[in-house]
């Protein structure tokens, strides 16, 4: 455990952000650790040439509980004690991404098995394909944020196979995506050779964990001989989508396979061309799009005439937010319902999942994205291509119209708008030449794909490096229910580490009370106070943990509303900030309040109390067209108030923001 | 005296049970129930106003007691030991007046014996108040004894020359007599302060100006409501203040106004100051060095306001003027309620459990009702006597306070 004085806890001198020529490919101590295998080294010159600009390295001083040290000490011959430690973690993240318990039954992603089982399923249906994308990882921690967790088994377990990584898993993030658009599908199928290992999903989860490496290594070993076979697949397919330099490049890595570590510089350059040809076509489409303006009457008339759920517009609206849609609630629901089985264009899932962010069943940033992907899922696993019609465009005009349905339950978050921007391109880039069930198998292991790379193995990578953080004595602070703040809170008591947590909380949602009762029944140490006391209960935190919806290029944090309160005050006790995000939530707009684009909430609930029935004074608040309610869900929190931004891509000031979307949005487009 | 006891102890029981809350009520309480002290209070021959400071400290002392973060009773006991003091000297100084046009004169057993004391003591007392009173050239110039005369309070007419010889029944029901008028002048200023204050609002609210209170202080909806009989139209968010929840009642009867109201949760403060061109809230006490005590979550607006350089405006009255200046007052000042307010006690009652895990338990919930607010965060004081720095506070008390009473305790000699 390291001891240093609370306030350094961002040493400057362990982050270097910057910009590494794309021949200079990762830390040597890599590259020599792994001088005998000469796959895992092609492996590394792809993930070379791939590596964008930016290179965050993860705190090497990490303290000896961190994962960096357990990478360290699997470099070198002593056997690691901790590995039960190992293990379970990898189970805890997953865990908490379902909303609210007592929704288990009927919602299509909800406990942690189910998750990892609807994933199985999915993958289940594609078709083994080349491995190549991602075989090479399971020896190569490093290239995979993703994998560092059952790379940790692996070794434990005495897997070996040629995993020696000095250097944590989180230099160089990027390599996942970085794969051109081939390559992805088989990564795709890849999760399902994981999923292979596992016979029987019901299996306990550590067993499972266990299992994945052990099938890891047979897969590798068994490799090569596939490989002959399989890479012409990839190749062939790349065609229609990729332009011709591209495709050349996705040969080569598979080719040159055997070759050795010199192979580095010269795909690192062609990869380099790609990479700076793509934004001269694409920079104008990277402007962000103007949201829909609702004081602009013309355009809310003709969103009207389209619209599904017929939402009558709530009375008193407050004159700053005119540009924002307030509907009464609660109208629709019944009506939406009634609907549900004449479903004209809608796909039931698609369906079911709109009603409940209508309802306010799942809420919460990943929850969210999450449901809405494997809707979609559904739905390109349920679609057919009419007759006469491109599946390219249909599904595009499927997808929009699925869209603007989950639109009119809620507006979207922005880790929604990401996630349909990457379906959307996926589809976009779709070969010519395959065929329906092809495509369709294609997207439903893409989107299987960016769940699990973009959130659940991000949110085991953040995990691991906000654990570095918490020392023992600490007094963290929370805000609201943050899942990720969860899984790094569970997870540091887990390491055995004693902190305290404080859990500020805030009408009209209340969320930190299952956040509370979460950790409660873990034992935690833990304090519970609205966010009017936060002053009070400053004095003591020494850390604050805040989750975020969404982190804007200037830095801007937006999230849940009140977020903004607890990082001032924080700032005024000169409380470290730490932010604790997705790097697939970061979006290019820009924000300086918390008025110009939010989303209001349902404005009945500010005028009711639970449990204090003699609070009411604004009954009947509706009738007097001088009260307004104002409900707002966000609010943007200025960059100056955080310390830090903890993403999967390492540790960053939210100064470096601008130059992850910059830098990674790329290969948003490009998975 | 066996029912002014019986008074004392039932208010001392309403605060101890917090069944009397909020400054202007409790000030009420406590100037009402003091006034009754005095007036049964038992004058001694000697030292009159000795003993009713004795007594009125006395009360004092248990009322504070009672409940000790319910500035506004220390501040009206002190207010009160204040005004006996004044009446004493003025007294005192009328008595030398008289002593000096009649001179030998068959005074009482007090005027001859404590004649020299007094006098000097009174000189001395004129002194130090004027350098606090308000500087005159003539002050200035003058010599310290004739200045003493100076500040004669107009309850002692002149006429208390002539009365200056007769019995000293009358002369020790003068006093009292004095007192308790200058009581009832006190409870009429509590009672009318907000009306003095919202005289002032038409000066600091602007047309279409957009306000943000927070929770609900009688003071504030009094300045606006005053406001908007000037036709002065502006727009207010009212942050509703919980776990109390008065912005609730605030937006009500400003809706009743007629004011455009926008209920907002505290959590939205932040999100809606960048729109607000001035916070104007209510305080629980002002201390000494500028600080405010107020309901929870003010420091967070005030923080807010500051950041986006929106002036902060605390409107008080001068009785929750405190001449304590605050020492870890997040603390100290503060009183934790219960955390059922928060939290419904079936869900984590095991967990608050004191006699599990080793006598701590897992869960904590806290529920404070106060917050301090530095004086670097208020702009501006508004009180009955006009907009003040924070950085005047100190000198307002001087008017107010004798330095004498800021710890209300019994001499133990006596």
């Amino acid at each position: 455990m390291d001891r240093r004085v609370p306030r350094t806890v961002i040493d400057p001198k362990f982050r270097q952000v910057g910009f590494v020529p794309p021949g200079a490919t990762p830390p040597p101590a890599r590259s020599h650790s792994v001088p005998n295998d000469a796959r895992s080294s092609s492996e590394l010159s792809l993930s070379g040439s791939s590596l964008s600009p930016v290179m965050i390295p993860p705190p090497r001083h990490a303290s000896a509980d961190g994962l960096p040290s357990v990478v360290r000490s699997a470099a070198s011959p002593v056997p690691i004690p901790a590995s039960p430690l190992r293990r379970d973690t990898v189970q805890i993240p997953i865990g908490s991404y379902n909303p609210s318990e007592s929704l288990l039954g009927s919602s299509p992603m909800m406990s942690p098995s189910r998750q990892l089982d609807a994933v199985s399923e999915f993958s289940d249906d594609v078709p083994t394909s080349a491995r190549l994308g991602r075989s090479g990882s399971g020896k190569f921690a490093s290239s995979f944020p993703s994998s560092s967790g059952e790379m940790m088994t692996m070794k434990i377990t005495g897997g070996g196979g040629g995993g020696n990584t000095p250097k944590s898993s989180l230099t160089t993030a990027s390599v996942v995506k970085a794969l051109p658009g081939v390559s992805e599908k088989d990564r795709g199928a890849l999760i399902e050779v994981q999923n292979e290992g596992i016979s029987k999903p019901q299996k306990q989860k550590t067993q499972k964990l266990r299992g994945v490496p052990f099938k890891r290594l047979s897969v590798q070993r068994r490799l090569p001989a596939k490989e002959s076979g399989e890479a012409v697949k990839p190749s062939a397919s790349s065609g229609g989508a990729l332009p011709a330099l591209k495709q050349g490049k996705v040969v080569k890595p598979s080719s040159q396979k055997k070759d050795g570590p010199q192979v580095t510089a010269p795909v690192a350059s062609s990869e380099k061309k790609v990479v700076d040809r793509i934004p001269d076509k694409d920079r104008k489409k990277d402007v962000p799009h103007p949201r829909m303006q609702f004081d602009d009457k013309h355009r809310v008339e003709k969103a009207k005439r389209r619209a599904v759920v017929n939402q009558s517009e709530a009375r008193n609206r407050v004159e700053l937010f005119r540009h924002l849609p307030q509907y009464i609630h609660g109208t629709q629901l019944p009506d939406l319902e009634s609907k549900f089985f004449q479903l004209d264009p809608m796909h039931p899932s698609v369906y079911k999942v709109g009603l409940q962010f209508l309802s306010g069943d799942i809420s919460g940033g990943n929850a969210r994205c999450i449901a809405m992907l494997l809707a979609f899922q559904e739905a390109i696993k349920d679609y057919s291509t009419p007759p006469e019609k491109v599946l390219v465009r249909d599904l595009t005009a499927k997808i929009g119209c699925y869209v603007s349905f989950l639109i009119e339950c809620r507006p979207l978050s922005i880790s929604m708008g990401n996630a349909i921007k990457f379906l959307k391109n996926r589809i976009a880039k779709l070969p010519h030449t395959l065929s329906e069930s092809e495509a369709k198998s294609t997207l439903i292991s893409d989107i299987d794909r960016f769940i699990n790379e973009k959130i659940i193995i991000a949110d085991k990578v953040i995990v691991r490096h906000a654990v570095t953080k918490i020392r023992d004595g600490d007094v963290l602070l929370t805000y609201g229910s943050s899942s990720i703040v969860e899984m790094i809170l569970l997870y540091a008591h887990e390491l055995g580490k004693q902190f305290r947590v404080v859990v500020v909380d805030s009408r009209p949602t209340l969320e930190g009370q299952a956040l509370l009762h979460k950790l409660v029944a873990k034992g935690l140490n833990c304090t519970y106070t609205h966010i009017n006391a936060i002053s009070y209960v400053m004095h003591e935190v020494t850390r604050v943990f805040l989750g975020a919806s969404s982190v804007l290029s200037n830095g801007t944090v937006y999230s849940r509303v009140g977020t903004a309160c607890v990082a001032m005050v924080a700032n005024a006790f000169q409380v470290p900030v730490l932010i604790c995000c997705e790097a697939y939530k970061f979006h290019e707009r820009v924000q300086l309040d918390s008025i110009c684009s939010n989303e209001l909430g349902d404005p009945d609930v500010i005028s009711k109390v639970p449990g204090r029935n003699d609070l009411n004074h604004l009954h009947s608040w509706a009738d007097n067209e001088n009260l307004q309610l104002l409900n707002l869900i966000y609010d943007a929190t200025p960059s100056d108030y955080i310390s830090m931004i903890i993403t999967d891509y390492g540790m960053i000031p939210p100064t470096s923001v601008p130059v992850i979307v910059r830098e990674y949005r790329r290969e948003h487009l490009w998975i | 005296m066996p029912d002014v006891q019986a008074l004392v102890n039932d208010f001392v029981l309403k605060l101890k049970r917090r069944k009397i809350e909020g400054s202007h009520a409790s000030a009420r309480h406590t100037a009402e129930l003091l006034r009754s002290v005095i007036s049964q209070q038992r004058m001694p021959h000697t030292n009159q106003a000795g003993a009713l400071i004795d007594a009125v400290k006395a009360v004092g002392e248990q009322l504070i007691a009672a409940n000790p973060v319910e500035l506004a009773v220390g501040n009206i006991v002190r207010r009160v030991l204040h005004i006996i003091r004044e009446e004493d000297l003025s007294s005192t100084a009328t008595a030398i007046e008289g002593l000096g046009l009649s001179a030998g004169s068959d005074d009482d057993d007090e005027g001859q014996h404590v004649d020299h004391p007094a006098l000097s003591a009174a000189a001395l007392a004129a002194a130090a108040r004027s350098t606090l009173r308000a500087p005159s050239l003539q002050t200035l110039l003058e010599d310290i004894p004739r200045s003493a005369v100076t500040p004669q309070p107009p309850s002692s007419g002149g006429d208390s020359e002539g009365k200056s010889k007769s019995d000293k029944n009358l002369r020790s029901r003068k006093l009292k007599h004095d007192v308790i008028e200058a009581i009832n002048e006190l409870i009429q200023d509590i009672d009318t302060c907000h009306e003095q204050v919202s005289e002032q609002a038409v000066e600091h609210i602007h047309q279409n100006e957009v306000i943000l209170t927070f929770g609900r202080s009688r003071t504030v909806k009094e300045f606006l409501c005053a406001a908007k009989e000037k036709n002065r139209s502006f727009r207010v968010f009212v942050a509703e203040g919980a776990p109390r929840y008065q912005g609730h009642v605030l937006a009500k009867e400003l809706v009743g106004k007629g004011i455009q109201t926008t209920v907002i949760t505290d959590s939205a403060v932040f999100a809606m100051i960048s729109r607000v061109n001035m916070v104007i809230v209510g305080a629980h006490a002002i201390m000494a060095n500028g600080g405010v005590i107020a309901p929870v979550g003010i420091n967070m607006v005030a923080l807010a306001a500051q950041r986006h350089a929106v002036p902060f405006v605390v409107v008080a009255g001068s009785h929750k003027l405190c001449p304590l200046y605050p020492h870890n007052p997040e603390v100290l000042l503060n009183d934790l309620k219960s955390p059922s307010d928060l939290l419904d006690f079936g869900e984590f009652s095991d967990c608050m459990d004191f006699g599990s895990h080793g006598g701590s338990p897992l869960l904590h919930v806290v529920n404070p009702a106060f917050d301090y607010v530095p004086p670097k965060l208020v702009s501006l004081f508004i009180t009955d006597t006009g907009g003040h720095n924070p950085s005047y506070v100190y000198r307002l008390i001087a008017d107010y306070y004798s330095a004498d009473d800021l710890v209300v305790k019994r001499r133990s000699t006596s």
